[in-house]
């Protein structure tokens, strides 16, 4: 028997966080081939064996959990949308992830030698406690509940990353590798629409499903970060021991748990004395955040598509 | 007591923590038809941007709307703004962008949900203004 097929009409909303999410992913689109990278090339000279060997490595763990979120997690997703604009908004999602995979190669070509970089790949492939992580994310994917789906997917964009954002806001608070940074920042807020947007739609769910049920899926998705977390902190160890970093990552991994949680609308886990990462990085992360910046003078490091001039919206009528 | 104004989209974030301060609060509505609260009394503004990093935008319309009506200036003492530092630069612009606009002070900004010391900050702001 031949079913009936939609045409997706976009003037026709169940949910306008579809379009308003969509509208906030496309007019965030970027290519790395935008950001002046080789402008970094002499201050990674300046670093040591062992900090580029950790530095590619970090990327090239980001790169893997990209690659499994373009071509499995925003996939799988798709496949429970309810609504068709909930599925458009997964392609998205997913061809930004492999925008995002793509570009830590951007930098490789940029800045290292392909022997360095193929020994970090096999490194990946070898690695343990990386393979591990990945594992623990595809598993809840291969398994068909779609809110456990939704939380593994939500821990992977606003959790698991986190152990490689750490080291390029390094670097950019030492004023190292500041445009790899300026990119990685472009990560850091498309990582943080998918998050807030799975989160919301598992939210969804959640609040359509009887009391025994959430408290499954609550246990379910605490023993999930629990296990992850477990795993990030010796990951966490193997790479930043050497550099002295440990703890401070550790920090930042608190904060990040603490936030992906939220994502999915349960309270923060991590007690503020855990989650006070150093101000520097902070500062790197959300640059000029504090109330001195200038917003209206258009200056600053953000970097802006297509659009010369930022303008106040028409509708203030004062 | 100074009351709350707040504006939260659909997924309810911004509502979460208004709801764990257990204040006086009036929601400003996010669908486009329904009345705008007007106030007579002195209140804090709290509202989300999630946003790119353009100041276009970054101030929902309902704000926008809300704040075009002179009483509602006039009784701001306020603004808290929310969202997420994975924003960048557009780390509560709205907030930046209203508290600047309309000269009162940006007394706090938390991110999500907001944490148990985001809580215990906003009601001291709140006896504070």
């Amino acid at each position: 028997m031949l079913s009936r097929v939609n045409a997706i009409n976009w003037n026709r909303l169940e949910d306008e966080k579809d379009l308003e999410v969509w509208n906030r992913l496309t007019s965030n689109f970027w290519l790395p081939e935008k950001i002046p990278l080789s402008n970094d090339v002499p201050s990674w000279q300046t670093l040591t064996a062992a900090e580029k060997q950790l530095t590619i490595r970090v990327f090239t763990g980001l790169t893997l959990l990209d690659t499994i979120q373009g071509s499995v997690g925003a996939p799988t997703l798709m496949k429970s949308a309810r609504t068709p604009h909930e599925e458009a908004v997964y392609t998205n999602i997913a061809f930004m992830e492999s925008v995002h995979a793509r570009s830590y190669s951007s930098i490789f070509s940029t800045l290292c030698s392909t022997r360095e970089v193929d020994d970090a790949f096999r490194w990946s492939e070898e690695n343990p406690l990386l393979q591990k992580k990945a594992n623990l994310i595809l598993e809840r994917y291969d398994a068909d509940d779609v809110m456990k789906q939704q939380i593994a997917s939500v821990f992977l964009e606003s959790f698991l990353f986190y152990s490689g954002f750490y080291l390029p806001m390094h670097w950019s608070s030492h004023a190292k590798l500041t445009n790899t940074a300026d990119l990685i920042r472009l990560i850091i807020r498309d990582e943080a629409v998918h998050g807030y947007y799975i989160g919301y739609k598992f939210q969804q769910r959640y609040q359509e499903a009887s009391a025994e049920r959430q408290e499954e899926i609550k246990a379910f998705a605490f023993d999930l970060m629990f296990e992850l977390y477990e795993n990030e902190v010796r990951y966490t160890q193997s790479l930043y021991d050497e550099v002295g970093l440990t703890e401070d990552v550790k920090k930042f991994l608190h904060y990040n748990a603490n936030k992906a949680l939220m994502n999915l609308g349960f309270e923060p886990l991590f007690p503020k004395s855990t989650t006070d990462v150093d101000a520097t990085i902070m500062a790197a992360l959300s640059p000029g955040a504090d109330e001195n910046h200038d917003f209206f003078s258009g200056s600053g490091s953000s970097y802006v598509i297509g659009k010369a001039v930022a303008t106040e919206d028409e509708d203030w009528a004062f | 007591m100074t009351q709350i104004v707040y504006f939260s989209t659909k997924s309810g974030n911004t509502r979460r923590l208004v709801e764990k301060l257990q204040r006086d609060a009036k929601r400003i509505p996010f669908e486009s038809g329904e009345p705008l609260p007007v106030t007579t009394e002195p209140y804090v503004l709290i509202f989300p941007t999630y946003g790119g990093g353009e100041v276009k935008g970054a101030v929902p319309k309902p704000v926008i709307h809300f704040l075009n009506d002179e009483r509602n200036r006039r009784h701001l003492r306020g603004v808290v703004g929310a969202g997420n530092t994975n924003f960048g630069t557009a780390y509560c612009l709205g907030a930046h962008i209203v508290a600047r606009k309309c000269q009162v002070p940006l007394l706090h900004c938390f991110e999500l949900l907001g944490t148990p010391e985001d809580v215990a900050i906003l009601h001291q702001e709140l006896d504070r203004v």
